[in-house]
C-alpha cells in the first residue's frame, strides 16, 4: 500500500481509538455510572445529580492526559531521531530521575509546595540530567550506542536515586508528599495544573512541528545537511529543547511516566516509515491514546482503588522494550 | 653443524630463561594475591569489631569481649550489643560475601563486568518477590529467603532465554534484556507498594533501599546456613573458574563440562544473591563493584573469589558504619554504595568507549 494512503487509514483508526478512549475514561472508574447518564450529560438534560458531577469532575483528568500522552509521544519521537537510537525514551535516559531529585531538592531545601513552582526545578533536572547522559555515552569512538546509552541512563538513575534517596529519608514530610508524585499518576488532574502545563506544551509542540522537516534532512547525515543549507548542531539543539520541555513539563505535573516516548515512535516508525513530518503528529495521537488507555487499564485492575498509569505503563512498555532490544543487530549494540 | 646446534642450545637457554620468568611472575603474582586477601581479611575483622563497638555508646573491645563470651555486663549494654550488634554485624558480614561472590561469579561467567545481578534485574526481580510475600500475603521472615531464591531462579532462566535469537546468545543482549525486566519488577513493586497498608510502607522503603537495621537473631540461622552451603558449594567449584576465564573452546578441551558447570555456577550466585536479598534488601552497587574493585588490587587473570566476597563485605560493613555514624542524619548501607557504584559504572563507560565497543 501506498505509504500516504496508509497514513491517511492509520489516522482514521488512531482518531477512532481517541473518541473511544475519550468515552472510556469519562464512563469508567472507581464509582460506576450508568451509560444514560452520559447521554444525558451529553444533551443537555441533566448537568445537577451526582452521577453527572462524577462524570464531569473525569474530564479533566480525561484532557490532562491527552495532553501529556501526547508530549511524551512527541518527546520520544524527537529523542530518537537526535540520538537515532532506537532506545532514546526519558524514562531510559534517567530523565525522570533528574527531575525527581530537582523537586526533591526543591520541597526540602527551598520548602516548595505549589506545582508552579516545581515545573521549572524539573525542567532543569530533566534538562540537566539529558545532556549529561547523552555526553557520557557519546564519549569515545563508538559514539552513544543502544548499549552505552541505556547504561549511562541506568548509571545516572542509580547515582540520581541514591542522592534523592539521601535528600529524603532524613525528613519525613518530603518523603510522603514525593513518595505521591514519583509513581506517576494522572488521577490528581485539576483544571488548574492542565492551564499551567499548557504554555509549555504549545511552545514545545510548535518547537517539534517547526523542526520536523529540518530532521528530516538531518536523517541523511550531518555532511548532507550542512550542504543543503540546513545547521545540524542547531536543529539537535533545538529539537532536544523541545524535547526536554515537553517530557520535563510533563513529568513536573504527572510523576515519572516512562515508555510512551519510546513505544509510540518505534512502533510508528515500523509502520509508516520514517518522515518526521508524519511521524510527529502521529506519535503526539498514538502518544494520547495509549496514556490514557492505560490510565484506565489502571482503573480497571486497581477497582474498587486504581492503579497509576506509570505503573501501567511500565508493565506494558518493558515488556516492547524487551521486543525492540531482541529485534536489534548485535553488531550495533 | 656446530652452527646449528649452537641455536639450538641457545634456544633451550632462552627457552628455560623465560619459563623461569614465567614461574617469577607468577610467584609474585600469588604473593600479592595472598597479601591481598589476607589484608582483606583483615579489615573485614577490623570492620566487624568496629561494628560491634561504635555507635551512639561506645563500648570498649574488652568490655564487647566480655559481654559475647562470659555473659557479663549490664542490661543496657547485653541488649545494645547481642541483640542490636551482633546480629548487625552477621547480616552484613553475610551480604557482603554473597553480594561479592555472586557478582563475582556472574562477571567472570558473562565476561562482562556490567553483568552483575543487581545491574541484569536479578536484585530487582527478588526483591518484587520478597515485598509481595511480606506485604501481600503476609508470609513468616523464614520462608521468604525461600521464595526469593525460586524467583531468582525463573527469573535469570526467562532472562536468558529472552536473549537467545536465531539460537545465538549476546551479552550485551543480555544486560539490556535485564534493564527491561528491571523496569517491570520496580513497576510491580511499586504497585504493590501502593496496595500496602500506611505502616508498611515505610518498613518496606527502608528494607527495598538496602538496610541492615532490620536484622535481628532470628533472621541469622536460615541466612547463615542457606549461604553457608553456597559458600561450600562454590568453594568446591572455584577451581573451574580460572579455567573457564580462558574462553568456551579452552575450558571445552580443558575437560570442562561447561553445560552443567555454567547454570551450576550462575544458580549459585542467583541463589546467594536472592538469599541476602530477602534479609537486608538489595543493598546497591555492591555485587557490581566487588568483583572488579578486588580484581583491580590483587591482579587480574587470576582466580579472585576470595578477594571478591571479602570486598563485599569490606562494603557493606564500611557503607554501613558510615551511613550509621558519620553523616548529620542516619542513612541505610544501600543509599551510601549506591552513590559508590554510580562513578564506578561511568569509568567502565568511559573504558567501553575508549575500546571502541
Amino acid at each position: 500500500m501506498h505509504t500516504g494512503k496508509r497514513t491517511a487509514l492509520y489516522t482514521a483508526v488512531i482518531l477512532v481509538f481517541l473518541a473511544l478512549t475519550c468515552f472510556a475514561s469519562i464512563l469508567l472508574g472507581s464509582r460506576r455510572v450508568p451509560f444514560h447518564f452520559l447521554i444525558d450529560l451529553i444533551t443537555g438534560k441533566d448537568r445537577t445529580s451526582l452521577e453527572a458531577a462524577v462524570l464531569l469532575r473525569r474530564v479533566p483528568r480525561t484532557v490532562f492526559g491527552l495532553l501529556a500522552g501526547a508530549a511524551l509521544g512527541v518527546s520520544g519521537a524527537l529523542m530518537q531521531a537526535i540520538t537515532k537510537n532506537p532506545v532514546a525514551d526519558p524514562s531510559i535516559l534517567g530523565v525522570n530521575t533528574g527531575a525527581s531529585l530537582f523537586v526533591v531538592c526543591g520541597i526540602s531545601f527551598l520548602h516548595i509546595t505549589t506545582a508552579s513552582q516545581y515545573i521549572w526545578l524539573a525542567l532543569a533536572g530533566a534538562g540537566l540530567t539529558a545532556v549529561l547522559v547523552y555526553g557520557i555515552a557519546s564519549l569515545g569512538n563508538g559514539g552513544a550506542t543502544p548499549l552505552k546509552l541505556v547504561l549511562a541512563g541506568s548509571a545516572a538513575s542509580v547515582a540520581l536515586g541514591s542522592l534523592v534517596s539521601t535528600v529524603m529519608l532524613p525528613n519525613s514530610n518530603v518523603m510522603n508528599s514525593f513518595r505521591f508524585w514519583q509513581v506517576g499518576s494522572i488521577g490528581g488532574a485539576t483544571w488548574d495544573s492542565i492551564m499551567l502545563m499548557l504554555p509549555f506544551l504549545a511552545v514545545g509542540l510548535v518547537l517539534a512541528f517547526v523542526m520536523a522537516p529540518f530532521l528530516n534532512t538531518l536523517l541523511l547525515g550531518d555532511e548532507m545537511a550542512a550542504g543543503l543549507g540546513v545547521n545540524p548542531g542547531v536543529v539537535r539543539g533545538l529539537s532536544a529543547l523541545s524535547g526536554i520541555v515537553l517530557c520535563g513539563a510533563t513529568t513536573a505535573l504527572a510523576g515519572p511516566i516512562g515508555f510512551v516516548g519510546l513505544m509510540v515512535p518505534h512502533v510508528l516508525r515500523m509502520c509508516l516509515g520514517s518522515d518526521l513530518r508524519r511521524l510527529i503528529p502521529l506519535s503526539a495521537l498514538t502518544g494520547a491514546v495509549l496514556l490514557l488507555f492505560s490510565d484506565i487499564i489502571g482503573r480497571l485492575i486497581g477497582y474498587p482503588g486504581e492503579t497509576e498509569a506509570g505503573i501501567v505503563m511500565a508493565m506494558i512498555g518493558a515488556p516492547v522494550f524487551i521486543a525492540i532490544v531482541r529485534k536489534v543487530r548485535i553488531r550495533s549494540l | 653443524m656446530n652452527n646449528i646446534k649452537d641455536k639450538t642450545l641457545q634456544g633451550t637457554q632462552t627457552g628455560s630463561k623465560t619459563t623461569e620468568r614465567i614461574f617469577r611472575g607468577s610467584k609474585k603474582r600469588r604473593a600479592r594475591w595472598k597479601l591481598v586477601s589476607f589484608f582483606l581479611a583483615l579489615a573485614v575483622v577490623v570492620l566487624c569489631l568496629l561494628t560491634l563497638t561504635v555507635g551512639n555508646t561506645f563500648y570498649s573491645l574488652p568490655e564487647v569481649f566480655r559481654v559475647l563470651t562470659a555473659g557479663g555486663g549490664t542490661d543496657a549494654m547485653r541488649f545494645t550489643i547481642l541483640t542490636l550488634r551482633l546480629p548487625r554485624m552477621i547480616c552484613g558480614l553475610l551480604a557482603g560475601l554473597s553480594f561479592g561472590v555472586a557478582g563475582y561469579l556472574f562477571q567472570t561467567i558473562l565476561r562482562n563486568p556490567l553483568a552483575s545481578p543487581d545491574i541484569i534485574g536479578i536484585s530487582s526481580a527478588t526483591s518484587t518477590a520478597a515485598v509481595f510475600c511480606l506485604l501481600i500475603l503476609n508470609l513468616p521472615n523464614s520462608v521468604v529467603p525461600a521464595i526469593a531464591v525460586l524467583t531468582g531462579l525463573l527469573v535469570t532462566l526467562l532472562i536468558y532465554l529472552l536473549s537467545v535469537t536465531n539460537g545465538a546468545f549476546s551479552q550485551s543482549r543480555m544486560i539490556l534484556i535485564g534493564i527491561g525486566v528491571q523496569a517491570i519488577a520496580n513497576a510491580f513493586t511499586n504497585y504493590l507498594l501502593s496496595r500496602a497498608a500506611e505502616y508498611d510502607t515505610a518498613a518496606t522503603l527502608q528494607w527495598l533501599s538496602g538496610s541492615l537495621s532490620g536484622s535481628t537473631m532470628e533472621k541469622v540461622p536460615v541466612f547463615a546456613v542457606c549461604s553457608g552451603v553456597l559458600f561450600v558449594v562454590v568453594a568446591l567449584l572455584r577451581h573451574q573458574l580460572p579455567v573457564i576465564l580462558l574462553g568456551d573452546a579452552f575450558a571445552t578441551g580443558l575437560g570442562v563440562n561447561l553445560r552443567k558447570m555454567y547454570p551450576a555456577l550462575l544458580a549459585s550466585g542467583v541463589i546467594l544473591t536472592a538469599t541476602a536479598t530477602a534479609i537486608t534488601g538489595p543493598i546497591a552497587s555492591v555485587a557490581f563493584l566487588a568483583g572488579p574493585i578486588a580484581s583491580g588490587i590483587a591482579g587480574r587473570g587470576q582466580n579472585n573469589l576470595l578477594p571478591s566476597g571479602l570486598m563485599g563485605a569490606v562494603l557493606v560493613l564500611g557503607a554501613d558504619l558510615v551511613g550509621q555514624n558519620l553523616l548529620p542524619a542516619r542513612y541505610p548501607v544501600g543509599v551510601i554504595t549506591g552513590l559508590l557504584g554510580a562513578p564506578y559504572l561511568i569509568l567502565i563507560l568511559l573504558r567501553l568507549g575508549a575500546k571502541g565497543r
